[in-house]
């Protein structure tokens, strides 16, 4: 008698939500990024070895001797006050104004987007989010079962008009939306600021539809050229526009230090969902920052990444232009740490990182920017935390094999692939799945194989 | 006891499968008392070998490198014993192209296919061809990198528009790819452990409308029955098979041979794993359990296997 045998032991214990939808051949490949003879253009991570020790050491003896017992002790769940005036400080350098009472100190930023979800979504409740998104958020919304529908995005940040036609269209379907999650500056992954007339009216149209908005600055202090746009928040004033900042980019990720700014009845379900995640934030790691912003050269190390960072993507847009084919496109950040490249569709980056492992080279696969399938001819690049040398190098590697996978399909199909014209876009019916990033239209590649 | 180096990880692609059988071993190990180093292979693998000194190797490595033979010819050159296939059966079950042209030659059934490598493609004009492989084949077509054991680079193509992309996507796997004819069918498995073929294990789909080859590598998409809801008569032809290949590829110690059951109802072998995976969720262990054979029993008597073989030794 045959018996039938669930192979996975504790499958049965799982809640339906842990079923996250990531491919396991992504997972494999990852898993080969990390070691030490690979370039990885992969990490989102900042180069934390510009980080002059000598502050981190006077600001750990100052703790040590003046507040040893606090650091080592719980602290209150919204954070310390001091903290709350340093994050002030900070948005303050972005134009904005925040009482101590709108925030809370969250562990790392990452956390305001869980708590957030959390307090928000019911499974099956709509999360509008960019398309490409931030692929650490990608996880968050499958885990509480949001239902995200994914807005495309050309060089001026979301399509607004996108955005409005899918609002109409959810709330046909009797659908609506909780919440709005962007990246307006630098967008991780692909690189693109929403412009200054798109972000009045992303705040126009929530204050109309009652719709909040999850807006995720990371990067805004790390802006290489040009005038800044005023934040959502700024130019909502605190009314539908939730804030999430982070030390992250602009003094350590290590540190886990981030905060939220939302109307109060939204922080206080936040706060609740915090004390039930993880009682308050490391008092230690806030104490860091107050003792770090107490020696008054923060501006200076942002100014110090900036210089850095603006170098590395030169660096970067450089190569790409000397080394990927013509049938590739590319966004150009004038800030934060990613470029997002888009190849001819008959390339999947999933294999290509295979590909490209093979010649100890990594980057960010778009299908990790995307819940419903897409992206899978676009990759993320960082530029933040290999040397110059690296990031040629690394280039010059990617682009040699995507070069060898355009000439190959060109021998398959008897086509050499031309290179793609601009054309207008095409006006979309209902724009949440019509345009790819940096608005190439599909049709124009379909059109050249016939 | 013995001093046993656990070889695992290293650089394939199937590096995160190969740490868990890896730490699943080292578990068993620890409980049947033996002294355990663990080494996830890097370029230092011959002086950390020297340094552990191991009376034997567990290679519980997938992929490049483990299961082609490259780590058994460098354990064959230090004359450390090592557990599984030596590097000719290696080679010749990693490399999916040799190992269907053997079993065609001494008359296992196996799909029809093409292989070519870049070089024909790209010097010899070989996609003048494609057409008429096409129609040999029929659609839809599985095309496949010629090494690699998990889904990665596999593609379905449901039409001639498919294939170019098809193609592109396995030669990022292997410069070597086939096209085979795709058999509709229940998908099984058998496991050899020391010539011996254990109980048949079925994959089944749980949700048969998104069934794709990556379902057969996704947690909570499929259910494995062991045994089989197979015939006696039909569980053995399998099992026949499999001992076939194994013993025409030269495996040794296990091996896991992978079948579809076509409409037909015959048999055919898709491939051979000379080192198929050891997690939790893999085919092998449950099939020695359907068989008795708990986990510890079957990595003592794998490893067993090994120390009961001669060692060379290193030339002077």
């Amino acid at each position: 008698m045959s018996v039938s045998r669930d192979l996975e032991r504790y499958a049965g214990l799982f809640a339906a939500r842990t079923k996250v939808m990531k491919s396991s051949a992504m997972r494999d490949l990852m898993a080969i990024t990390a070691r030490p003879e690979v370039i990885s253009l992969a990490g989102g991570l900042p180069d934390t070895s510009t980080f002059p020790p000598e502050s981190f050491a006077a600001a750990t003896r100052r703790i040590a001797e003046e507040s040893c017992a606090r650091a080592l002790q719980y602290g209150p769940t919204e954070g310390l006050d001091e903290t709350k005036a340093c994050i002030a400080e900070a948005m303050a350098a972005e134009g904005m104004r925040v009482d101590g009472e709108d925030l809370i100190v969250t562990t790392g930023g990452q956390q305001v987007i869980d708590l957030v979800t959390k307090a928000l979504i019911d499974p099956g409740d709509v999360v509008i989010a960019e398309g490409p998104t931030y692929p650490g958020a990608v996880p968050v919304f499958s885990s509480y079962e949001a239902d995200v529908v994914q807005i495309d995005m050309d060089s001026d940040g979301m399509r607004v008009d996108l955005l409005e036609t899918t609002l109409d269209r959810l709330e046909r379907e009797g659908r609506t939306p909780k919440f709005v999650y962007t990246v307006p500056s630098f967008q991780n992954p692909a690189g693109v600021t929403m412009s200054a007339p798109r972000r009045r009216r992303l705040v126009e149209v929530a204050r109309e539809r009652e719709l909040l908005v999850l807006e995720d600055n990371p990067y805004g202090l790390l802006r290489f050229e040009g005038e800044q746009p005023e934040t959502l928040y700024s130019l909502d004033g605190g009314l539908y526009v939730m804030y999430l900042g982070t030390f992250s980019k602009t003094l350590s990720p290590g540190i886990r230090l981030g905060w939220v700014a939302a109307p109060a009845p939204v922080l206080e379900k936040i706060n609740l969902g915090k004390q039930a995640a993880d009682l308050c934030t490391s008092t230690l790691s806030q104490l860091m920052v107050n003792a770090y912003f107490e020696q008054g050269r923060w501006r200076d190390y942002v100014a110090s990444l900036v210089d850095l960072y603006r170098g590395r993507r030169d660096t970067m847009l450089e190569a790409l232009a000397d080394h990927f084919p013509p049938q590739a496109e590319w966004t150009r950040p004038s800030g934060g740490l990613f470029v997002w490249a888009t190849l001819p569709d008959f390339i999947d980056t999933t294999d290509l990182l295979a590909r490209a492992l093979r010649e100890n080279v990594a980057f960010v696969p778009g299908e990790a920017a995307y819940l419903d399938g897409r992206g899978r001819s676009s990759l993320r690049l960082s530029f933040a935390l290999c040397d110059h040398d690296e990031i040629r190098e690394g280039i010059r590697r990617i682009g040699e094999v995507v070069t060898e996978q355009v000439k190959l399909y060109g021998t398959l199909t008897g086509e050499h692939q031309a290179v793609p014209r601009p054309e207008p876009a095409a006006e979309p019916a209902d724009g949440a799945r019509v345009l790819p990033l940096p608005g190439r239209a599909d049709r124009e590649r379909r059109a050249q194989r016939g | 006891m013995s001093r046993v180096a656990v070889l695992k990880g290293g650089r394939s692609l199937e590096r995160s499968v190969s740490l868990r059988s890896g730490a699943r071993v080292e578990d068993a190990l620890g409980r049947l008392g033996h002294d355990i180093v663990a080494i996830d292979v890097s370029t230092d693998l011959m002086p950390r070998l020297r340094e552990a000194n191991p009376d034997v190797a567990f290679v519980a490595m997938h992929g490049r490198d483990g299961e082609d033979g490259t780590v058994q010819e460098l354990l064959e050159i230090a004359g450390i014993p090592y557990t599984g296939s030596g590097p000719a059966a290696c080679a010749r079950a990693t490399d999916k192209v040799l190992a269907k042209h053997l079993m065609i030659e001494a008359g296992i059934p196996t799909p029809p296919f093409f292989a070519f490598n870049e070089t024909a493609f790209g010097e010899l004009g070989a996609a003048e061809a494609l057409p008429a492989i096409e129609e040999r084949l029929e659609f839809p077509i599985v095309v496949k990198p010629a090494s690699g054991g998990s889904a990665l680079g596999i593609k379905f193509a449901r039409n001639a528009r498919d294939v170019p992309a098809a193609l592109v996507a396995a030669f990022s796997y292997d410069s070597k790819v086939l096209l085979e004819r795709h058999v509709r069918g229940r998908d099984l498995a058998v496991s050899i452990l020391d010539g011996d073929a254990l109980p048949v294990v079925e994959a089944v789909p749980r949700d048969e409308a998104f069934y794709d080859f990556e379902a057969r590598y996704e947690i909570g998409r499929t259910d494995f029955v062991c045994p089989a809801a197979l015939s006696a008569d039909l569980a053995g032809r399998c099992q026949d098979l499999a001992r076939a290949v194994y013993e025409l590829l030269g495996c040794r110690d296990f091996a896991r041979v992978d079948l579809m059951l076509g409409a037909d109802g015959e048999p055919t072998v898709l491939e051979a794993n000379p080192i198929p995976g050891l997690t939790e969720t893999s085919l092998l262990p449950q099939a020695a359990e359907a068989a008795g054979i708990g986990f510890d029993g079957l990595v003592g008597r794998i490893l067993e296997l090994a120390l009961s073989r001669q060692t060379r030794s290193l030339p002077a």
